[in-house]
């Protein structure tokens, strides 16, 4: 017992103060649940980069080839679209099944209005967009106002809006699309200032390298300000060799990608639209009111809705959210192919969820951040990809991301059993 | 000698922190009904569950005799075995089984494996009849009212053979007339040769039906009564149950009261579980700036209703009634309403209701007003943890930093943290719903010399505790709800334990 009974002063001395069971402990104990919990949080990122260096190993460097990289982001990036919306959905405590059929029925809408109809491509892609919307509010409705799980809502939401995308497509593909989505879904930025030669990796697009470099320092910057900001509040900081050795290690990582994108191409449009899109979902999940307000309905809605929380308001605008989302991803699936089809994003949902629950979200809700969907989703990405390259047949792909999957949150639970066992 | 069919000599059970009974002894004659009495948190339902096996032999002290042979109840079924069954006091039916398959839940008239159901509601249909019940057994339980389940799990215990009968408040959420004819049926059930223990707050009841009563407090046995004899009165009881003095468990203070801040008038709440159910009835409340209101009331009174119904309609519903701020009167429809009239209630289950556990201090902190910190819908993170950090050193919240997770504090520090949480919303008007359940002697010092420095910058509080002596302690007036209704008020110099108690175990028509 090295703690000591708490208040002395200002307890008469005649009472006699028992010692507090739980307070015997926190001097010894929160340091090591804090750091169990770190580990939670980086042990994905070491995760992902452990399985970055086995691939790249098994596939004998093929895995960061230029070419390769920029496919992994664009194969993959309408599952990284779905799975921020997935997150903020899986944080607050529900889920959402039928994340692939609104991908499918937003990406029929848009081949009907750009295709049949001739809409213009910008007013067909804001109109699919509202679609979007206008199906997240129906799933929202149901499950904010009227108290039906979203498991239910959204299993029924898989059936209708498989069944709207083949009556919309009246059972058969719809394409080609306009070029510009095309672009947008599949293409790259154009080379506005040509190549730079970077000496034995060959050329590279100057455009792309210069993006990448303000990106690195916009990243210095605000890591900067932030870290003032805190001493000024005189919070604890990391100390300033550590600090500026994760900063070097995040730009080396970011510059890495980037000169071999540059390498292969410009810069994949959807890339930067995913960029765009974690920049803005990461702020709003961390640093605004209605993201707060996530965290509290999913971590304890009783207590979320005894301190003024609009619970249900919460929860009916991250599944309008998430419908605006799988539209986004509708669009750029269906441009990708060119075609809108009837089975376009099968099973879609479940890579989104899977996604989540790599990327550290509980199955109880409350925890989860953006970044660790989309690592999550990258992981699977790069098992996908990389068992592909060295040959491995599906069901084996299959297998391995299924067994990621349990891992990954059987980790996660046992942590958290044993963060409770030492409590 | 008497001929006991139960004695318990010298049980202690203790928590972790809590000596919950402390070398209780209590002895029940064969066939008669002896009921328990006590405050809350004096040790009656705890007896009762070592008694049944729901804490099973060797996590207690002392010795258990039934009819003569020692008991070592590893769980309730070795307790049903010998005939002892409990019912407790949140009614434990199957609402969608029919009342033939909740009387044999677990004790299935069986075949082979294949229920016979003949034989099942053949059986029910004789044990419902005689607890007096005219239903079908095929009835689902959710179509009976309360009073009726309540005799339902009667029959239930019957179908067990039982010798010993354990009632955990069975009349608590029963009207006038199913509490009598449960009664009766109690009445009946002796002369069969049943043994009944009754635990009960309803004296007037106790002094009815009881052929003796023992009394607890503070998990020791004061004293056996023997009602046969006559001239045991209810007073009697309550002066058994509430007779401690006052230590010095509280700091001093004076109250600088001002003028009136909430008012609460006719304030009436109907159950949203039970149609019809009137759970607060009729209620008036005032409250003062500088004051320290109480409210007191046994389990079942209403006071967490009365409350949460005022907290922006977090409870019950068909509420009816006005309620004045600084003379005005307000409507308060949301949690958000109420919040932004100035008005705070932090919860009596602080796990459940009052934290997010898996967040950090400052998050908690912050969550009832979270706009405070941000700008235009941007929460200001470095603000936040300032702020958080003043009260976390205010009010002495024990943890390395407010980024700490709230879930690994200890009870007193989590506390803390919620009347942190609901100072931070600047109120005028603080509820604070049993702040001291389950923390210890020293972290209950602190949180009444918080409530007292709040009260000093002249908000006006309402404690709502069990616990008589606290409110005793350091309230200025007590207000004391029986069955939905303010049956008195007290001022500090007028307040004794007894006087509370009888309005507490008042029951008006």
């Amino acid at each position: 017992m090295s703690s000591v009974a708490p208040t002395s002063d200002q307890i008469p001395t005649n009472t006699s103060v028992a010692v507090d069971p739980d307070l015997t402990s926190p001097p010894t104990n929160t340091p090591r649940s804090r750091s169990s919990v770190g580990l939670r949080q980086s042990g994905i990122y070491i995760a992902f980069a452990a399985i970055i260096v086995l691939f790249e190993v098994l596939t004998q460097g093929a895995l960061l080839e230029p070419q390769n990289i920029s496919n992994i982001v664009v194969q993959n990036s309408y599952i990284l679209i779905l799975a921020i919306g997935m997150i903020l959905i899986i944080i607050a405590g529900h889920i959402d099944l039928s994340a692939g059929s609104v991908v499918a029925v937003t990406g029929a809408i848009a081949a009907v209005l750009m295709v049949n109809q001739h809409v213009s491509w910008p007013l067909a892609i804001v109109i699919t967009l509202v679609m979007g919307a206008l199906i997240g509010a129906w799933q929202g409705f149901w499950i904010a106002y009227f108290g039906i799980p979203a498991f239910i809502v959204t299993l029924a939401g898989m059936l209708v809006f498989r069944a709207l995308t083949l009556t919309v497509l009246g059972n058969q593909g719809i394409g080609p699309f306009p070029d510009n989505v095309r672009t947008l879904a599949n293409g790259f930025t154009p080379g506005f200032l040509g190549n730079v030669g970077l000496g034995v990796l060959g050329g590279a697009d100057l455009f792309s390298l210069i993006v990448g470099v303000l990106a690195v320092a916009g990243i210095f910057g605000v890591q900067w300000r932030a870290r003032r900001g805190r001493i000024g509040y005189r919070q604890a900081v990391d100390p300033l060799p550590i600090f500026a050795l994760k900063l070097a290690g995040a730009a080396l990582v970011l510059m890495f990608i980037i000169v071999q994108i540059a390498r292969f191409k410009n810069l994949p449009w959807v890339l930067v639209l995913l960029a765009v899109l974690v920049l803005a979902y990461t702020l709003i999940s961390q640093r605004t009111v209605f993201g707060r307000h996530i965290y509290a309905v999913g971590g304890n809605l009783q207590a979320a809705s005894l301190s003024g929380v609009k619970v249900k308001a919460v929860t009916f605008w991250i599944f309008v959210n998430m419908g605006v989302l799988a539209a986004i991803a509708g669009i750029i699936f269906a441009g990708r192919l060119n075609q809108a089809g009837p089975t376009a994003g099968n099973s879609f949902e479940l890579d989104a969820i899977a996604a989540a629950f790599i990327g550290g979200a509980a199955v109880q809700g409350g925890v989860g951040k953006v970044a660790g969907a989309i690592t999550g989703g990258l992981i699977m990405a790069v098992i996908n990809n990389g068992m592909s390259l060295i040959g491995s047949p599906s069901e084996r792909v299959m297998l391995v991301k299924g067994l990621v999957l349990l891992g990954a949150v059987a980790f996660d639970v046992w942590s958290k059993r044993r963060a409770g066992r030492t409590r | 000698m008497t001929d006991a069919i139960l004695q318990m000599r010298g049980i202690t059970k203790t928590f972790p922190g809590v000596k919950a009974l402390q070398d209780v002894n209590l002895e029940v004659r064969r066939g008669e009904i002896h009921a328990i009495c006590g405050e809350n948190g004096a040790g009656k339902s705890t007896l009762m569950k070592v008694l049944s096996g729901v804490y099973p032999h060797g996590s207690y002290d002392g010795e258990i005799y039934f009819d003569g042979g020692m008991c070592d109840f590893a769980g309730i079924r070795d307790s049903e075995k010998r005939g002892i069954v409990i019912i407790h006091q949140e009614l434990a039916l199957s609402p969608y089984l029919s009342l033939a398959e909740n009387i044999f839940l677990g004790n299935e008239r069986a075949k082979r494996g294949l229920i016979d159901w003949n034989r099942t509601n053949a059986e029910a249909a004789d044990l419902l009849n005689r607890v007096g019940l005219r239903e079908n057994p095929t009835t689902a339980a959710r179509d009976l009212g309360v009073g009726k389940q309540q005799l339902v799990e009667i029959a239930k215990a019957l179908s067990k053979e039982v010798r010993l009968l354990i009632l955990d408040e069975p009349t608590a959420a029963l009207n006038d007339e199913d509490s009598a004819h449960l009664l009766d049926l109690l009445r009946g059930l002796r002369d069969e040769g049943i043994t009944c223990v009754i635990i009960s707050h309803k004296l007037n009841e106790i002094e009815a039906v009881a052929d003796a009563v023992t009394i607890l407090r503070d998990g020791r046995t004061i004293e056996t009564l023997d009602m046969r004899a006559g001239g045991v009165t209810e007073d009697r009881i309550i002066s058994g149950m509430v007779g401690r003095d006052l230590e010095h468990r509280f700091p001093p203070h004076e109250s600088t009261i001002g003028e009136e801040v909430l008012r609460i008038e006719d304030w009436t709440v109907h159950s949203p579980t039970q149609h019809g159910r009137v759970v607060v009835s009729e209620a008036h409340l005032t409250l003062r700036r500088g004051e320290i209101v109480g409210l007191a009331g046994l389990m079942g009174a209403g006071r967490t209703e009365l409350a949460m119904s005022v907290f922006g309609r977090s409870y019950g519903v068909d509420i009816s009634g006005r309620v004045f701020k600084n003379g005005k009167e307000i409507q308060i429809r949301t949690v958000g309403d109420a919040i932004r009239h100035g008005i705070a209630y932090a919860t009596e289950d602080r796990k459940r209701y009052g934290l997010n556990l898996i967040e950090d201090i400052k998050r908690n902190v912050s969550a009832a007003r979270l706009e405070k910190v941000a700008n235009r819908g941007w929460v200001h993170d470095n603000e936040e943890y300032r702020v958080a950090e003043e009260f976390r050193s205010s009010l002495n919240i024990k943890a390395p930093s407010v980024a700490s997770t709230t879930g690994n504090l200890s009870g007193g520090n989590q506390q803390k943290v919620v009347l942190a949480k609901w100072m931070f919303t600047d109120p005028d008007v603080l509820i604070l719903d049993e702040p001291t359940r389950g923390i210890d002697v020293g972290a209950k010092y602190e949180i009444y010399g918080i409530i007292n420095r709040l009260a000093d910058q002249g908000k006006a509080i309402l404690v709502i505790s069990s616990e008589l002596p606290e409110l005793l302690g350091i309230c200025d007036r007590i207000y004391a709800l029986s069955a939905g209704r303010i049956t008195g008020e007290l001022s500090r110099a007028n307040a004794t334990p007894e006087r509370l108690m009888a309005y507490m175990t008042t029951v008006k028509e």
